[in-house]
């Protein structure tokens, strides 16, 4: 991309170009290059090659797990029904994955349009991260053409994976309807975009609703195995919350990761009003992650206390729990508030990175490793790592060619004679007490 | 800022609602469930079991299972352990129930234990369904439905008694194998299973729940000393259709006595009576918010002198 940005290529930001007509869709799909370019910037770019040899590893033996059968690449068992698939795949990819609901209730509900530079990118972060768990369900399940039954064929509504499949499906509609309105703005379909806009609110609201609910039901999940779950990472009572409340952090983390790892690697995407706020709102998320990791820590020790499972802590068991608990949610704790006290958004950045490896250990602390500690450990098969490689790269690709294209990093510019003041204002809102132009760095309100 | 009117507002605010109740109640279930009266049970008698695998080898004629890799007769099978010798064989998708040896603490005879579906009054698996796979039947048993099920081995997972298996190997129809008490073949004709017909030990004792309850307290009774003070099984999880008597610790021989009493179900009933709440209260809090604060920024600028003032004209 470099060698284009020097020759005074820039990518496709709007209908058209100033004073020439108005791009097609293949214009747009290849970001204004010609195919051939863009063909040759991919393949310059080492990270492709990468991606490449992965994909030529893992995909076969994807296509290889349909033909023979789940026992021919994974360790699932009879003891551990759940392997890697669903333990990183579904368990761990979800909470982080928070994000969307998390940004839209902060801009949408509570009015903090100040966080609207990072609002769309946390509502892709949120979709994607539940499209692919559901690609990771899919892989793992006995029969995964059969997964609108719950939805059509047969019910079992007493049971917590019923309220997680509904929730899930729902929540999916809901967030691409959400994350929609950059694809009628890439598309220049206003009709649909307006329509969104209308439903914004109710939108928002379910997606926290679906959210608390099935947040909280992947937890409760594991309380159906009471004896099987070492009880430091089980509580009858709490088990939901703890998996809500993590779900918080991990998915405001996962926002500060992600837009690091574009402000790195996407600059050429990212437009002025993203690059100018992200230091200070990656300050304003760690705020958020932090009050959500002191109450996560507070009702984790609860249900310690609560189950008296204090003589727990002295034992093998207890110190991966101490590890845990220290590395992601204490350690985090006292780097954010460094981070925060001092203005230094490196140390943010990387204790947010700190902080989802902590919801991901606990993840599969909680599904894989914790799980049957009174049996024997279950390591899982090389093809297993490798399938759930290959489709982490696959969202990874997924996600790099929304944000190449979409307008989730930057802003769509309309051509003023389409473009009604009205649908502006609805995109840039300025308020009364914040008149500061898109752009421009917002200082927080308080 | 996105003006967005009352109207709008309220369309929205019921379209959200309307998506929400499209999908269907979900309700806990009511106090616990402690079996049908009429339900069949087994009764197995540990002292009496002489570990002859016979009933292994009736579940397998019965249930049409393939050949194993040792014969019946074979007492090898009793030497075997798995995963760094820590664990014992168990249910698999070729044997619906198996028996193993376990060594006294005290340094007495062996004592053989028989493992299949225990058949629960109100069983894990069925209530961790979500296509409802699993029916407990008015005979007792637990019977699943392999037509519906999507493979997602919650099932398992719930369990207490690690007994569903999974027939993993199949790629295009893999489905749970366990222990179905012969309900279709024998049980619904009011017959014993197999592997009762096949003990030669009287070992298992078939009849209704209720009533080998009562045959069980009457043998501790009778023969004082013999037995430990326990009926494993009457109240484990909500009581299952098959219970056990001993003469050594439950522990020893591979129980798991750490079980609660109450059914797995009752562990998740406090957050399933959390979502009908949450579908409830949660629409009118958060758009109670937005009001709130849309309200805050239609007065931006206002300050608290302002209001004070127009409640003063």
């Amino acid at each position: 991309m470099k060698q284009f940005l020097v020759k005074g290529w820039r990518p496709v930001d709007a209908e058209a170009k100033e004073g020439q007509e108005t791009l097609t869709l293949w214009n747009k799909l290849w970001l204004g290059l010609t195919f051939r370019q863009y063909l040759s910037q991919a393949v310059r770019n080492p990270f492709n090659w990468v991606i490449a040899i992965i994909f030529a590893i893992g995909i076969p033996l994807v296509l290889y797990r349909f033909v023979f059968g789940l026992g021919a690449v994974t360790h699932s068992s009879n003891d551990y029904p759940w392997g890697l698939f669903l333990s990183f795949g579904l368990f761990a990819m979800v909470p982080l994955s928070a994000s969307g609901f998390m940004l839209g209730t902060a801009v949408e509900i509570f009015g903090r349009h100040d966080f609207e530079p990072v609002e769309r990118l946390a509502m892709l972060n949120g979709l994607l991260g539940y499209f692919f768990a559901v690609v990771f369900l899919l892989v793992d399940l006995g029969q995964p053409w059969r997964l609108p039954y719950p939805m059509a064929v047969a019910f079992g509504p007493a049971a917590v994976l019923f309220l997680v499949g509904w929730h899930v499906a729902t929540y999916l509609t809901v967030q691409v309807a959400e994350v929609s309105v950059s694809f009628f703005e890439w598309m220049n379909w206003p009709v649909c975009k307006k329509f969104i806009r209308r439903i914004t609110i109710g939108l928002t609201v379910s997606g926290i609703i679906l959210s608390t609910l099935h947040q909280g039901a992947l937890g409760a999940l594991f309380t159906y195995a009471p004896g099987k779950l070492h009880p430091l990472w089980y509580s009858a009572s709490f088990q939901w919350l703890h998996f809500l409340v993590s779900a918080i952090p991990g998915g405001l983390c996962m926002v500060i990761v992600v837009s690091t790892i574009v402000k790195k690697t996407m600059a050429w995407r990212c437009d002025e009003r993203f690059m100018a706020n992200l230091d200070r709102l990656t300050i304003a998320l760690a705020k958020g992650a932090s009050m959500g990791l002191i109450t996560y820590l507070v009702i984790k020790l609860i249900g310690v206390a609560h189950d008296n499972e204090w003589i727990y802590l002295s034992t093998g068991w207890g110190s991966w729990y101490l590890f845990e608990m220290g590395i992601g949610v204490v350690l985090p704790l006292i780097l954010f508030a460094r981070g925060i006290r001092y203005n230094k958004v490196g140390l943010i950045r990387f204790t947010a990175l700190l902080t989802v490896f902590g919801v991901v250990l606990n993840r599969l602390n909680t599904a894989l490793i914790a799980f049957n500690w009174k049996l024997y450990q279950d390591i899982p098969h090389w093809k297993e790592i490798t399938i759930s490689i290959t489709l982490f790269t696959l969202y990874i690709v997924t996600y790099r060619f929304i944000l190449y294209r979409l307008p989730i990093l930057f802003e769509w510019k309309t051509q003023p004679a389409e473009a009604p003041e009205a649908v502006r204002a609805k995109t840039v809102c300025p308020t009364q007490s914040n008149p500061s132009p898109a752009g421009a760095v917002y200082r927080s309100r308080d | 800022m996105s003006k967005i009117s009352r109207r709008r507002f309220l369309a929205a605010s019921v379209a959200g609602g309307a998506a929400i109740t499209l999908a269907p109640t979900k309700k806990a279930l009511a106090a616990t469930f402690e079996g049908y009266s009429e339900g069949m049970g087994v009764l197995v008698d540990l002292t009496r079991c002489v570990g002859c695998r016979s009933c292994e080898a009736a579940c397998n004629k019965e249930q049409k299972l393939p050949t194993p890799d040792l014969p019946f007769d074979d007492p090898a099978v009793f030497d075997q352990t798995f995963h760094g010798g820590t664990q014992k064989r168990r249910t698999t998708e070729k044997a619906y129930t198996v028996v193993n040896r376990y060594e006294p603490k005290d340094g007495s005879q062996p004592v053989y234990r028989k493992i299949q579906c225990n058949h629960c009054n109100e069983p894990a698996c069925l209530t961790s369904c979500f296509v409802n796979a699993y029916t407990k039947t008015r005979e007792g048993a637990v019977v699943y439905n392999s037509k519906v099920c999507v493979g997602c081995r919650n099932c398992m997972v719930a369990c207490p008694f690690n007994v569903p298996a999974y027939s993993y190997s199949s790629a295009f129809n893999p489905m749970i194998k366990k222990c179905i008490f012969c309900h279709e073949t024998r049980l619904k004709q009011g017959l014993p299973p197999a592997c009762v017909a096949g003990c030669p030990q009287e070992a298992l004792t078939f009849g209704h729940r209720n009533s080998l309850i009562k045959i069980a307290r009457e043998r501790m009774r009778h023969q004082p000393g013999r037995y430990i003070d326990h009926i494993y099984g009457e109240k484990e999880v909500g009581g299952t259709a098959w219970i056990y008597l001993s003469a050594v610790p439950f522990e020893e021989v591979g129980f798991d006595t750490t079980l609660q009493k109450e059914p797995i179900l009752s562990n998740v009933k406090d957050f399933l009576s959390t979502v009908p709440m949450v579908l409830a209260i949660w629409p009118a809090l958060f758009s109670g918010f937005h009001l709130l604060a849309k309200h805050k920024e239609n007065h931006a600028g206002d300050d608290h002198q302002n209001i004070d003032e127009e409640a003063h004209k």
